[in-house]
Order: structure tokens, then sequence, then C-alpha cells
């Protein structure tokens, strides 16, 4: 369950480059606005083209500019939930989840396959009451977990988030940092979660941290060592941000 | 303003009484044009969709300058005058048009045959559908399209199971457009297709022709087209509305 992401990226006049690795545990990636951090989720996801360089998740090739491969996001077997969870508006929360489940399941798998795979996954989200709504009826907690129910379906080998408890309230907050870390930990599989919020990061509990600023790796270690040498003042102010409530 | 746009058609309906009405519906120019009218405006919608939604998912995905030239043809019929369109359709489809000899060779001439009335409607009507779906398909969240691929959807599934139901509403109010622009479409058609009963005689024609034989049976079938037009405001106006509350609180922030 190793990957590898080593990619250089254009957007407009901003450049990113940016490596980095880990295993089956989540990595946290934080930056300040407009450091590049969902530019470089969307290049491993494959919705931005990458220039140069290579992306290796669990032991299969997404993107070797030298190679010449570059798999369109349907092969990546990448799960991305992006800033707005994405749910699709005109879909119940199962038909969300169902819509990855397709993939997850292989082609030819029965509806009574499919549903069952739908109800365990919302179960395990804790959302099981909300199969039938529609995304615009449900919280912004509810539906980062349906959005990320509906990411796991697919089964994929890597689980790319941005950002997944920014936009709600303080206490839906808490409650989905302690279970986001909760699935991430018994999903047993390479996670890369954008946040910017020190308490997040805490919860998380992620091997490694990479600190992007301006397109590029600035710092990156596990997370204590990260705190006590920052190397630039975003990464001595991050860290000092403790105390600020969530 | 407001008492501008009115007025005409006030001054139409106080025109006709239910008897000029009948004899309206009952003149031998009616019910061929009403005929022809129908189907050939059925059939220019069926090609602008078909033809229009792929052209218009790729413009609005597109930044280029293929796209931006693209973009400014397809706006073109939109600023040409109709009589302009149908001498442009006549040196191109014509007897001794650009493609006339071709499509001559091919027994395929077009000028004054229905289906010239079919090509005219399409062209002047394209644009009102493919603007539409151009806004409609750049409404669309791009985040989901992205999230759809990942769940291991192909582009045409992503096409058909997200974008075009988040877009319906937009392309359902570009289509009724351009029926209403084919429907009362005249200038073209009169140059490109002429004015034969049955064959290229729409209703816009007729009211062009009864006007000349009994002005009376012009001004009701004045009020037919009106009222189809009027018809044809009320699913305009409704149905998109009504899709969009199917859809409520598709880009909810939270």
């Amino acid at each position: 369950m190793d990957w590898h992401v080593h990619v250089r990226a254009q957007a407009g006049t901003f450049a990113l480059e940016a490596e980095l690795a880990g295993n089956a545990r989540p990595v946290a990636i934080v930056g300040p606005n407009g450091s590049g951090k969902t530019t470089l989720l969307r290049v491993v996801a494959g919705a931005h083209p990458a220039a140069e360089g290579r992306i290796e998740v669990a032991g299969r090739v997404l993107f070797d500019a030298s190679l010449g491969i570059d798999l369109p996001p349907e092969r990546r077997r990448v799960g991305y939930v992006p800033q707005g969870h994405g749910l699709f508006p005109h879909m119940t929360a199962a038909r969300n989840v169902a819509f990855g489940a397709g993939a997850g399941l292989g082609a030819g798998t029965g509806a009574r396959a499919v549903r069952r795979r739908v109800a365990a996954l919302l179960e395990t989200v804790g959302c099981v009451r909300l199969a039938d709504r529609r995304p615009g009826e449900i919280s912004g907690g509810e539906s980062q977990r349906v959005a990320l129910a509906r990411a796991l379906a697919a089964a994929p080998d890597i689980l790319l988030m941005d950002e997944p408890l920014s936009a709600m309230d303080a206490l839906a907050r808490r409650e989905l940092r302690a279970s986001l870390a909760q699935y991430l930990a018994e999903w047993r599989r390479p996670a890369l979660v954008v946040t910017h919020d020190l308490l997040d990061l805490r919860a998380l509990a992620p091997r490694r941290v990479y600190v992007l600023e301006d397109g590029a790796v600035v710092q990156s270690g596990p997370p204590g060592a990260v705190a006590t040498r920052p190397r630039t003042p975003f990464v001595a102010a991050f860290f000092q941000s403790a105390a600020s409530p969530a | 303003m407001l008492a501008l746009l009115a007025l005409p058609v006030v001054g139409l309906a106080a025109a006709s009484s239910p008897s000029d009405m009948l004899a309206g519906v009952r003149d031998p120019l009616f019910a061929p044009a009403l005929w022809l009218s129908t189907w050939t405006t059925v059939a220019s919608l069926a090609l602008v969709v078909a033809a229009g939604t792929p052209l218009a998912w790729w413009l609005a995905g597109a930044s280029g300058a293929g796209a931006r030239a693209a973009a400014t043809l397809v706006d073109l019929p939109v600023v040409l005058p109709p009589a302009v369109l149908g001498i442009a359709l006549l040196e191109t489809f014509g007897r001794r048009g650009l493609l006339g000899p071709a499509l001559e060779a091919l027994n395929l001439g077009l000028p004054f045959t229905s289906g010239a009335v079919v090509l005219a409607q399409v062209v002047v009507s394209a644009p009102f559908y493919v603007q539409g779906a151009v806004a409609a398909f750049k409404s669309v969240d791009p985040d989901l399209l992205v999230v759809a691929r990942t769940l291991g959807r192909g582009p045409a599934a992503v096409f058909f199971r997200v974008a075009v139901p988040l877009a319906l509403p937009g392309l359902v109010a570009g289509a009724s457009l351009a029926w209403a622009r084919a429907l009362g479409e005249f200038g073209a058609t009169l140059l490109f297709a002429g004015n034969f009963p049955g064959a290229t005689q729409t209703l816009p024609l007729a009211i062009y022709a009864a006007l000349e034989s009994s002005p009376r049976a012009a001004t009701a079938l004045a009020l037919v087209l009106a009222a189809a037009g009027a018809c044809l405001l009320l699913p305009l106006r409704v149905l998109p509305a009504l899709l969009d509350r199917r859809q409520d609180g598709r880009l909810s922030p939270t």
C-alpha cells in the first residue's frame, strides 16, 4: 500500500512541484490559501494535467511522463472528496453511494449486491436514515459522511480529501473529526488529507505532514518533528494555533 | 415599454371574432401550413438538439482559440438578418450555389423543398439552443464531473448521468426558445425554400400569402400562431422552475 507522488504541474502562471510518499497511514497536507493543495490533489486524481513526474499507488503507475503513461481518472482508483463534498444533487444519498459502488463491485454486479453494499457503507458512516434524502436536505457533516461512503464504495487505492472538516459548525466538526480519524484508521489504506486546522491534524494523527507554500513543499516530516523545528513563519504560526478554537 | 409589448397582442385579439377564427381555421391554406410547420419544427428541433448538445458540451469545457472561434460562429445567425441567411443558404445549397451541383448530382436538390424549410429553421434556431445549453453546462459544478470520473465512470456515463440531468432546466429552456424561433421563421424560409402551399408554406408564410387574398384569414392565422407561442412560453417559464425545485440545493455550500 505504498504510494509515491513526484509531479510538476502548471495552472496558468502558477507552478507546482511536489514530492510526497507514504504508506497505508494518512498523510496530511497543510499550507496557506493558494499554495497549490487542491491542485496537487487534482493532479493525483487525474483532473489536472501534470507536466512531468510520476505517480505510483499500490504498485500501479497512474502517471509517468517519461513512459507516456497518464491514466484517466476512472482508471486511477482514487477516491476524491472535493471541498464542497461533490455529492450529486439530483440523486439521493443512497444513489450517490450506489454510483460509486457499481465501480467498486465490478461490472455485471447485481442490483441486490449493490444495495447491500450501499446499506453497509451508509451504516459505517452512521447515515442509514439519510438514504432517501437528497444532498440539499442534509447537513454539512452528514453530506461529508455520505461523500466519504461514496468514495469508499468504489474501493479506491488511495483517498484524496480536500478540507474534509471545513464549512461546518463547531459541534458537527468535533463529531466528524473524531469519526473521520477512526474511519481512516479502520480503512487501512493511504489517504491524502488537506487541512488548515491544527486540531484536525492532531485528530487525524498522520504519519507525515507536508507543508506546501507557493507550489512547493517547504517542510515535511512527522507532525511532532515539524512542530518543534518550524522552517518558515507559516509553519511556526500553524503549530502555534493550538489554543485557537476549532 | 410593457404597454408597447402588450398592445399589439391586444390589438390582434381584438381584430378577430370567433367566427373569423373559425373562418381562418377553415381556410384552405391553414391545415397544410399547420401540418408543415409542426413537422418541420419538430424535425429541426430534433436536429438542433442532437447536434447542438455535443457542441455545447464541448464549448462549455473548452477555452482555446478554436472554441472562441466556434462560439462566435454559433452567435453569427443571431446577428445576421434572416433575409441575409436566406441568400447565404441559396448561395451555398442553391442550384448554382457552392454545393448545389454536387447535391443535384446526388438527386438531393434542396431549394424550394420541405428539406430547405428544415435547414433554414435549423440555422436560425440552433444558436438559441446552443447558447442556452452552453450556459447550462457551465453552471454544473466541475468538481462533480471529476468526482464522477474518479468513481469509475467514463466520460460518456458522466455526461449522461451527471452533466445532462443537472443541466436539464437550461437545456429545456434553450430548446423551447429554439423551437419558438423555428416556428416563427419567415425570412430565410421565404428566400431559400419559397412559398409553396403544402411543400414550403409554413404558418408564417401562410399569413403572408393570406394577407393578399383574405386579410381576415391572415389575422386568424396570426392568432393561432400567437396562441402557439403563448403555450410555449408557459412551459418555458414553469418547467425549468419545476426541474430546479426537483434538484433543490444543487450547490449547497456545506
